[in-house]
């Protein structure tokens, strides 16, 4: 248990999943795959995270089950551990030490005692080695891993440069535009190197590279998107090599089949590529997974395949290449431009996800809820284009109108337009109402809905504000013909402007009178019913970077950013400066249910969080060194059900919980419990509950039980349950004992009945009397 | 794992008239047959039964509304005497017929307002000598001859027992006549001007509406004595008509339509001011959900009547006197000031025959697990959805750029919907492929490719991809110049094009400007009250446009 005083920052999605190749348990039935610091186990099945194995301190750089004993897995870390865990029960049961940073790790079934992993050469920069770590066999769970022997001298880092070959007979590793192959039994050392002059624009790099499975047969994926299939490679002269040639770009990397028939190849295309019987005619494709394929893996039974993609999707995909399903976290995007934004009626974090698609990522379950396509154009996987996405996201107050704005990568002319989506209950999504091409003529800056919740959402008001120095205020305006097919649209209302300065941002006072926009160094206010100018502020030098109304009590406050390093809070009441705090922020998030207002700093490396409440002169609470991370965004989500507090100092957590988000778009938010508490109980019993045999009888007494349940509640009364019912071995060996091995029914039934009656000194306890 | 997206077409919404579902309705109607009258059609009346034949009575006296009146007050005179004559007859057409199939002229003088009565089977109408008569619609001679109007009844039909007859006359009086005894039942003499009009309330027998010169309506109750309810129009009134419900009463006079909630004593509902002259007729379609008004203007208009506003409307030739349309809509029958009756039917509705003409599969195979029903324990798979893509998708799709420029500068594709042919090479563009796509072409294709740019590289909403266009083709193709004079004259054409836009824009800015500087002055005004309840003092004058 954590002292009350220690708010702890937890990790809570997103990061890279990108460590390592993700692994199927021998039984498909689980995916084991790499989370930052923490290896997942994941149910085929369930599409359920059954648990979070933590333990390395750095990040987790190769996972390999155990060939002897498939119910464990290795890992390695650059924390320089190699660890041995059961995933079933998320245990760790051996950890080595090996001192150095281990990048990649791989296990043979032919070699019973040692691993292999890749370790930087001692002494030089970016020269790895391939090395084996002999795995002693002591008592305890800490133990040394220095046995260390050099296997392959200058290989590439990653996991996808080495290979091993049929049976472990030989290792296979690239490095740029050379091949090593090393035969283990005749300590033989054959190297071949392709040209380095490029021909026709095309790079000869290697990327990757696979051995096959049954035969001697390497596949080796190029930069130029070829891949080559070599063979003889234990002739130092007389090699061969065939060509497959489909991808445009890089081959990201390349996995054979269990058989061997058919070689899978993936890149940036996003295209998965199934190659049969090694020839460059027959071949198959699952395009459109939705980004480029960094690492493919196969099952041990050859039936399903995954693939892992740049932004942290892992796809499913059976043997006869049809997609099966997803496993979706935070989506990584190139960039989050729309900020974090809390949907209303999920409770969602909403944010950038696919290219030209908004996510909602569920909190609770880690898990994306659904995305929405907005752009709804096909999207090119290539390098150079101009795509266009999302940059803006507003929702109103109740959530049923959603804003967007889109623009091309184009900085001249972007191609903007906004959208409006009405939630259609229907159909559960949201349908597009309006759209409106060119809404500014330069990039639009800020935009958000007037949030008057007493009013209701037919008054909506929305605002954007853009680079060609003014801000547009959109109103809806409904049609009166019956008649007509859609009731409401959005137009143009009113435009405002100040000294042909650009607008910045933009922001709604609680109760939806006064508008703030803020030009450059000064921020104005406006009516929002006559749109008059009601006054100005600036706190010069400096560029207004973030603005804010206060809640609730403070509603008189307005609180500004600038680029300057000030923090600064106006009364809007005496139109004068209350106080001002010398403090670089980067994110100023209101609380949307209290007076709390969150400002980050960012000071040379390291953030800190500052949560203050604008009448009040001192911050409420300080967290200096929040994270080593830039943080980029943050958000309040309100709780479903207020937290007790554990002390005064955290009252500001009771209704909303703070969310960050940093650069290496990892979530992260803060949290008075411990890790442990945090778990769900639910997903602890999954595993548990998944192991038992069902039988249809164990079937029909979970249903028999579940109904009695339901009985006491129905009749209200406390019912004192005979523990003995469950705890009762007779029963319990009744019930999971198979049917043929169990004795007459006769011989059984005096037990069973025996088992069923309530002792006596339970029966004469007073508080079954009462009961009954 | 998404499927493939299908290049976005921006539509864009067109300025002007809406295609609604109501325009394709009444649009949906053949050109219009003329049928020469010998004179001014004052009133067409639908039978009620198929074949749904129509009576026509026209006369070439145009007494029927004020303002018309004083202009031909002198031609009057002298067409009188022959009318008498030649113009005392009630036609009769059928559905499609341009030559009446039937005419009955047993009239002394001119006759008005042939009525069918809800059988169908009967035929009474009104005459310039003030008597009313019966007709069988199969016989020639009157069954019946009311006689009491003192002056012109122009306004007759049938209560909804089918046995009593209401009429109005110019003698400011409204009577109502038993058919079986030709005996007046009752007369109210409370109008004081022409009655020009009238209806029968369709769900009580009793009650009939008449709308006079005098701009009122009067309800009549055949059971009082005195009418039941008088409304206030406001103009006289030309033209009346009770909804099927009866509970909505529609009046027309002046340039109004007024709708009125007869349940609530007379209550108005709804003005409706959309002719600008008087308007004459008033019609409801079958359904009830339209009504139609004709006027003086030359215009039909066709309101919604839950929202009571203009879906639709018709021109025609001349002013308007009278409008019918048939049961199901078939026919638009319009009669106007110069005799001609203009006769619309609707189109037949698409039937696809090529499709019929088709062999079409065995019975055996086209049945073929149809039948089956699912048990409850089946697991049904269903067929995967077929996604018909358009060709360009289909080419863009396999990443065929030329190709897939080729097949959007197809002429027709490029003609009609250039928005498709510049998504296109808006994607070709995006993809980075628009310059390989346009390059290599030959001399007809250039060709093409410069038409279209230069036609449409003024729309606003092509601007900045034809731009880009422009700019590729011109660097492409710069070394061939000089060797096609086709090519040559289609890059002057581009030049004139944009040259001219050019000044056009220059001109739009100097009206900016002057347009600023009259808002400028009328915000200056505002500024200073402002800045007297500023304490802060860093106010400056804000300029501000309001955009509608």
């Amino acid at each position: 248990m954590v002292a009350p005083g220690a708010l702890r920052v937890v990790r809570c999605g997103g990061g890279a999943l990108r460590g390592a190749r993700a692994v199927f348990s021998a039984d498909s039935k689980y995916l084991l795959y790499v989370s930052g610091d923490f290896v997942k186990v994941y149910s085929v099945y369930t599409e359920e995270t059954l648990r979070l194995i933590g333990g390395h301190a750095d990040l987790v750089t190769g996972i390999q089950l155990n060939p002897h004993n498939h119910m464990q897995f290795y890992s390695c870390s650059l924390d320089g551990t190699i660890k041995l865990w059961d995933f079933m029960d998320g245990i760790p049961i051996k950890t080595f030490t090996v001192g150095t940073k281990l990048l990649a790790l791989f296990t043979l079934a032919s070699v019973e005692d040692s691993v292999f992993v890749v370790i930087p050469k001692s002494g030089e920069r970016d020269t790895f080695q391939l090395v084996s770590v002999k795995l002693t066999k002591g008592v305890g769970q800490d133990l040394e891993g220095k046995e260390l022997s050099v296997v392959l001298d200058d290989v590439g880092a990653s996991v996808k440069h080495i290979a091993f070959g049929r049976e472990g007979a030989y290792v296979v590793s690239v490095k740029d535009v050379n091949l090593q192959v090393y035969f283990f039994k005749r300590k033989l050392l054959n190297r071949f190197s392709l040209s380095t002059v490029k021909t026709k624009g095309g790079d000869n790099r290697f990327s990757c590279v696979v051995c096959h499975p049954k035969e001697d047969c390497i596949a080796t994926g190029h930069a130029d998107g070829k891949i080559r299939l070599w063979r003889n490679f234990h002739l130092k002269k007389e090699y061969t090599y065939s060509t497959l040639h489909w991808h445009h770009d890089i081959v990201m990397d390349l996995a054979f089949t269990m058989e061997g028939t058919r070689l899978l190849s993936g890149g940036v295309e996003s295209v998965l590529v199934q190659w049969h019987n090694e020839s460059s005619c027959q071949k198959d494709f699952l395009p459109r997974l939705g980004s480029p394929i960094e690492y493919i893996s196969m099952a041990s039974d050859g039936v399903l395949c995954c693939t892992l993609h740049t932004d942290n999707r892992i796809s499913i995909i059976n043997s006869n290449l049809r997609f099966s399903r997803s496993i979706q976290g935070l989506i990584k995007s190139r960039d989050v431009k729309t900020g974090l934004v809390v949907d209303p009626r999920t409770k969602a974090l909403v944010l950038n996800g696919e290219p030209g698609h908004l996510q909602f990522y569920s909190l609770q379950s880690d898990q994306q809820l659904f995305s929405l396509d907005i752009v709804q154009r096909q999207y090119i996987h290539q390098a150079g284009l101009k795509q266009s996405d999302l940059v803006k996201v507003a929702f109103s107050a109740r959530g049923t109108w959603l804003a967007t704005v889109e623009e091309s990568e184009e900085v001249t002319d972007p191609e903007l337009q906004l959208k409006l989506w009405l939630y259609n209950e229907e159909i559960q999504s949201f349908e597009l109402n309006t759209r409106i091409n060119t809404p500014h003529d330069n990039h639009i800056t800020d935009m958000c809905f007037r949030d008057m919740d007493e009013l209701g959402d037919d008054s909506l008001i929305l605002v954007t504000t853009g680079r060609d120095c003014v801000f547009k205020v959109w109103v809806m305006v409904e049609d009166t013909d019956p008649e007509a097919q859609q009731s409401v649209s959005w137009s143009c209302d009113f435009v405002g402007s100040y000294h042909n300065y650009q607008a910045t941002n933009c922001c709604f006072s609680e109760d939806g009178s006064l508008l703030a926009v803020s030009f450059e160094e000064t921020v104005t206010v406006w009516d929002s019913l006559t749109w008059d100018l009601k006054c100005t502020f600036c706190h010069p030098p400096g560029n207004i970077r973030n603005i804010c109304f206060g809640r609730l009590t403070c509603s008189k406050y307005l609180v500004g950013a600038t680029d300057y390093g000030f923090l600064c809070c106006w009364n809007l009441l005496t139109c004068a400066l209350e106080w001002s705090a010398h403090l670089n922020v980067v994110v100023l998030q209101p609380d949307p249910l209290s007076e709390h207002i969150a400002a980050v700093s960012w000071l040379s490396k390291e953030s800190s969080l500052f949560v203050f409440k604008p009448n009040e002169p001192w911050p409420t609470y300080i967290q200096r060194n929040l994270c080593k991370e830039k943080i980029l965004l943050a958000a309040f989500v309100p709780r479903d059900e207020p937290e007790i507090a554990s002390s005064e100092k955290y009252l500001w957590l009771r209704k909303s919980q703070l969310f960050f988000l940093t650069d290496t778009q990892e979530l992260m938010t803060l949290s008075t419990m411990s890790l442990e508490e945090r778990l769900t109980p639910s997903s602890k019993q999954l595993a548990v509950e998944e192991s038992l045999p069902v039988t249809p009888f164990s079937l029909l007494l979970g249903k028999h039980r579940r109904q009695q349940a339901q009985e006491d509640i129905d009749l209200g009364k406390l019912v004192v349950h005979n523990k003995q019912e469950q705890a009762s071995p007779a029963v319990k060996e009744l019930l999971h004992t198979p049917a043929h091995v169990l004795p007459s029914a006769s011989f059984l039934c005096t037990i069973f009945i025996n088992s069923l009656l309530i002792s006596k000194e339970n029966k004469s306890s007073p508080v079954c009397e009462s009961n009954y | 794992m998404a499927t493939y997206k299908p290049v976005v077409v921006q539509a864009c919404p067109k300025l002007g008239e809406r295609i609604t579902q109501d325009t394709l309705y009444w649009r949906g109607y053949k050109t219009p047959v003329q049928i020469k009258e010998f004179g001014a059609v004052n009133k067409i009346d639908f039978s009620p039964v198929p074949p749904y034949n129509y009576a026509v009575t026209a006369s070439s006296r145009v007494g029927g509304f004020s303002e018309v009146f004083m202009l031909l007050f002198f031609s009057w005179y002298h067409t009188r005497r022959c009318n008498a004559l030649l113009f005392c007859q009630i036609h009769i057409y059928g559905r499609y017929s341009q030559e009446p199939i039937k005419t009955f002229s047993r009239f002394r003088d001119a006759a008005y307002c042939a009525t069918y009565r809800d059988d169908g089977r009967l035929l009474v109408a009104g005459s310039e000598d003030g008597s009313i008569c019966l007709f069988d619609v199969s016989g020639k001679a009157p069954l019946r001859q009311f006689e009491g109007h003192t002056k012109p009844v122009h306004l007759v039909g049938f209560l909804s027992d089918k046995y009593r007859v209401f009429s109005g006359g110019d003698d400011y009086s409204s009577n109502l006549w038993d058919i079986p005894s030709a005996t007046e039942i009752i007369s109210y003499s409370e109008h004081t001007d022409y009655v020009r009009c009238g209806c029968a309330s369709k769900v009580n027998a009793d009650v009939f509406i008449t709308g006079s010169y005098d701009h009122t309506v009067k309800l009549f109750d055949a059971r009082t004595k005195s009418s039941v309810m008088t409304i206030e129009h406001g103009h006289p009134v030309e033209s009346v008509l009770l909804f099927p419900s009866g509970g909505l009463l529609v009046s027309a006079g002046g340039r109004y339509v007024k709708v009125w909630d007869v349940l609530k004593g007379g209550q108005l509902l709804v003005s409706l001011k959309n002719h600008h002259k008087t308007v004459t007729c008033l019609c409801l379609n079958s359904s009830g959900q339209r009504l139609l008004s004709g006027s003086l203007d030359r215009h039909v208009k066709i309101y919604s009547t839950t929202s009571y506003k203009v879906v639709h409307s018709f021109n025609y030739a001349t002013s308007i006197l009278s409008l019918a349309l048939s049961p199901e809509d078939e026919t638009i029958v319009v009669g106007m000031t110069n005799g001609v009756l203009n006769v619309k039917h609707r189109k037949p509705e698409e039937k696809n025959e090529n499709s019929q003409k088709k062999r079409q599969p065995a019975y055996r195979t086209y049945v073929k697990g149809r039948t089956y029903m699912p048990k409850q324990e089946d697991f049904c798979v269903s067929k995967p959805v077929k996604r018909v893509l358009r060709k360009y998708d289909k080419l863009l799709r396999s990443f065929q750029s030329s190709k897939a420029l080729d097949a959007v500068m197809e002429p027709p594709i490029m003609l009609h919907t250039p928005e498709v042919t510049v998504a296109v090479m808006q994607e070709l563009h995006r993809r980075g492929t628009l310059r390989s796509a346009l390059a290599g072409r030959d001399e007809k294709q250039v060709n093409l490719l410069l038409t279209f740019v230069a036609r449409r590289v003024i729309e606003p909403r092509f601007t900045p991809v034809l731009v880009t266009v422009a700019d590729m083709i011109t660097d492409i193709y710069q070394p061939v110049v000089g060797q096609s004079a086709i090519v040559d004259k289609q890059f002057l054409k581009l030049q004139q094009a944009i040259g001219k836009e050019i000044d056009y824009q220059e001109e739009l800015l100097e009206v900016l400007g002057m347009m600023d500087t009259l808002f400028a002055t009328f915000t200056k005004k505002r500024d200073t009250c402002l800045e007297e309840n500023k304490s802060n003092g860093v106010t400056e004058i804000i300029q501000t446009n309001r955009n509608y």
